[in-house]
């Protein structure tokens, strides 16, 4: 059976840090980053890549639209 | 398979849209306005309206939206964009005409443009962010502060007997003849997301087939007026909020007909 | 010769809007000008024109949906009087600010407050002087008969769309109320989309085309600088205004040793007073100004240097006399200006002026 595999890539110095992605990723795939921005924000980053389906839902709730989401069968 | 494998063109399945510009919202973290108004950018360029979609912006938190969504706007005085699209829309049928529009502008100060613009049934879809709270001005009470609810202005919270009674203007809205398509959403989750973004293509469409006014309420969080973290905000949203304010359709007259198309 | 017709001020007001291309009229009924509004209603141009005619829920929407239509390029015009006037004047306000073309109508009744429904001059300072918030102007065209009331509305819309911004016709409840002979004007088109385009495509809202830049339509600018230049834009356009529209009619001025300012309805009985005050070998003139902004400083100061005295006649307290007063000092002058005026919905009578005249000026 194949296997999805997603991926996450957060326009850095557009997030804001609000944390309304990283609480409604179910996979525990995101997490604010202990750096931050040019803006002082802990930006959301994939902490457990491997744990993404590429669901979208972070994409979904992100107020900035900061989040691009991928996918991919193998 | 390695992460640069994956992040391909072929392989996006969520991407900004093209009618939204790359200038950084202005919202505080977390604000509800940012998603919904990434949804309506969403279905402006899904439904190809970007050459007709003439949107009306209020005065409030998301008086800038004109900056965000790439078509062409009117920044109407507070309250008063019902009129303005109403002036619009008569005079040029053929165009999408849309508000967007805070609490305080839309249930408070405009409230008499909305009931008539409503109720003579002009071909618009209204956009209603409700958050309980005049969030640009600083967090004082608005219109549809629940009681209780701690602002600015009622330090205490408000009490119906000093304050009045918090307004459901959606359910007033919903009994006139004007409107077919009146709906209270959210987007606090993806699921709410989803749901929201469905209800407003509805009210779009709606208006493209001249049913009359559509008007989607949207119950919001301001996190930074509630003085709460934006997942907080959610959740007090939905402890909260939604019992005096449940999601769902508050009349919807044209159900049965064959969806459309689009 | 164009057609004849014997009519109600303001029921030329509607016909001219027909007849001018007028894209929409939006309104709410008050008198002494509820007139436009009925006969446009019984007139039904949206299936000859294509004309829209909305009664609204009140003046505020009013003024704001000729402020949505005109941000979409057409031609669009309200009329009302002082109660509604007043609650326009945000929405003008922002017509300005935002730079829109427009036609607005009032039909002056006397004030302050619910007042009388009978005619008056006392919303000059609201019309010239801005009425709304911000530093802010208006052409203010006055017509003195219901001719002019039909010529009015095409000029009006002229001029609005020549410097992008409101225009208003000043009259009061007599002129909009009386009958007189009017010729009408031809039938002109109204704009198609292709010349909307033309004339206003850089700043309407006529949707975003591929490729292009987005329009705007918008009064707020947060950024003080840019701000102060946008004001410093309007503040050139006015002075443009000033050097550029100044209309006024002269009567009698090239002897005159004294001359009456009036304008609109005391223009006309003022005419009278000319008649008996020069029987009585009193040398009078009559300046009317048809502008009100701009106004005719110009002329004014140069009457200044021959005649003895000014006698602004209004129906008010005196308003205008204010801007008399301001030509004389501008131009460096020192002659007497009086001011004679009836309130409360009176019009004044020819030999009530006369009289002030020989009062205050023998």
């Amino acid at each position: 059976m194949a296997k999805i595999i997603g991926a996450v890539v957060v326009d850095e110095e557009k997030c804001k840090g609000c944390n309304v992605c990283v609480n409604e990723c179910i996979h525990d795939v995101l997490a604010l980053h202990k750096e931050v921005n040019s803006y002082g924000y802990h930006y959301s980053y994939m902490k457990n890549s491997d744990k993404c389906i590429g669901c979208a839902n972070c994409g979904l709730v992100c107020p900035d639209t900061c989040i691009t989401i991928y996918r991919a069968k193998v | 398979m390695e992460l640069i494998d994956i992040i391909k063109q072929e392989n996006i399945v969520y991407k900004k849209s093209k009618v939204l510009n790359d200038v950084v919202m202005h919202y505080c973290p977390g604000c509800s306005h940012g998603t919904v108004q990434k949804v309506i950018a969403e279905l402006i360029e899904e439904l190809d309206l970007q050459e007709r979609a003439i949107g009306v912006a209020p005065v409030g938190c998301s008086v800038f939206i004109y900056n965000y969504i790439e078509v062409d706007w009117q920044e109407a005085a507070h309250g008063r964009a019902p009129a303005v699209a109403t002036g619009i829309s008569r005079l040029n049928p053929d165009k999408f005409v849309f508000t967007y529009q805070g609490d305080g502008d839309l249930a408070s100060i405009g409230s008499g443009e909305t009931l008539h613009a409503c109720n003579r049934g002009e071909n618009i879809l209204i956009i209603f962010i409700n958050n309980g709270i005049y969030g640009m001005t600083g967090g004082q009470m608005a219109p549809t502060t629940i009681e209780g609810m701690v602002t600015s202005t009622t330090p205490f919270g408000r009490n119906a007997e000093l304050n009045g009674h918090p307004l459901k203007i959606t359910e007033l809205i919903a009994k006139l003849p004007g409107t077919s398509y009146v709906t209270r959403q959210s987007v606090h989750t993806a699921a709410a997301v989803r749901k929201c973004k469905k209800a407003i293509k509805k009210g779009i469409q709606n208006v493209l087939e001249k049913k009359g006014t559509s008007f989607v309420e949207v119950v919001s969080t301001c996190n930074s007026g509630w003085k709460m973290t934006p997942v907080a905000a959610n959740k007090w949203m939905e402890e909260n909020m939604f019992p005096f304010y449940p999601l769902g359709d508050l009349k919807d007259d044209i159900k049965d007909e064959p969806a459309s198309k689009n | 010769m164009g057609e004849l017709r014997l009519m109600k001020g303001n029921e030329v007001l509607a016909e001219a809007a027909i007849r001018c291309g007028c894209d929409g009229y939006f309104g709410y009924p008050i008198t002494p000008q509820s007139e436009v509004m009925e006969t446009l209603m019984a007139s039904e141009p949206w299936n000859t024109t294509g004309m829209v005619v909305l009664q609204a829920e009140s003046e505020v929407a009013v003024i704001n949906m000729v402020y949505g239509a005109a941000g979409s390029g057409k031609k669009v015009m309200a009329s009302s009087s002082g109660p509604g006037i007043s609650l326009m004047s945000e929405g003008i306000s922002y017509i300005a600010g935002a730079e829109l073309p427009c036609l607005i109508v009032n039909v002056q009744r006397g004030g302050p407050g619910l007042g009388t429904i009978q005619p008056s001059q006392a919303d000059y300072f609201q019309a010239v002087k801005g009425g709304g918030h911000g530093d802010y102007k208006m052409i203010v065209l006055a017509p003195a008969s219901v001719q002019e009331m039909n010529d009015f509305v095409d000029l009006g819309f002229e001029l609005a769309f020549k410097y992008r911004n409101p225009a208003m016709i000043l009259t009061d409840g007599a002129i909009g109320q009386m009958m007189e002979k009017v010729e009408l004007s031809d039938y002109k088109p109204r704009n198609t989309v292709d010349e909307i385009e033309k004339i206003a495509g850089n700043w309407a809202t006529t949707g975003k085309k591929p490729g292009n830049r987005r329009n705007v339509v918008t009064s707020l600018e947060l950024d003080s600088a840019r701000m102060e230049e946008n004001n410093l834009r309007f503040q050139q356009k006015y002075k443009k205004m000033e050097e550029e529209e100044c209309r006024f009619e002269e009567i009698l001025c090239s002897d005159a040793e004294y001359v009456i300012v009036a304008y609109g309805t005391s223009s006309r009985v003022c005419q009278k007073s000319l008649e008996i005050a020069r029987s009585k070998g009193f040398k009078v003139g009559l300046l009317r100004p048809i502008t009100l902004f701009p106004f005719p400083k110009k002329a004014i100061a140069k009457l200044a240097e021959k005649v003895k005295g000014f006698l602004s006649v209004e129906m008010n307290a005196g308003q205008m006399i204010e801007d008399i007063k301001m030509s004389v000092y501008e131009a460096g002058k020192n002659v007497r200006i009086e001011h004679f005026g009836r309130m409360g919905g009176i019009i004044p009578t020819p030999g009530e002026v006369v009289d002030e005249l020989e009062q205050k000026f023998s």
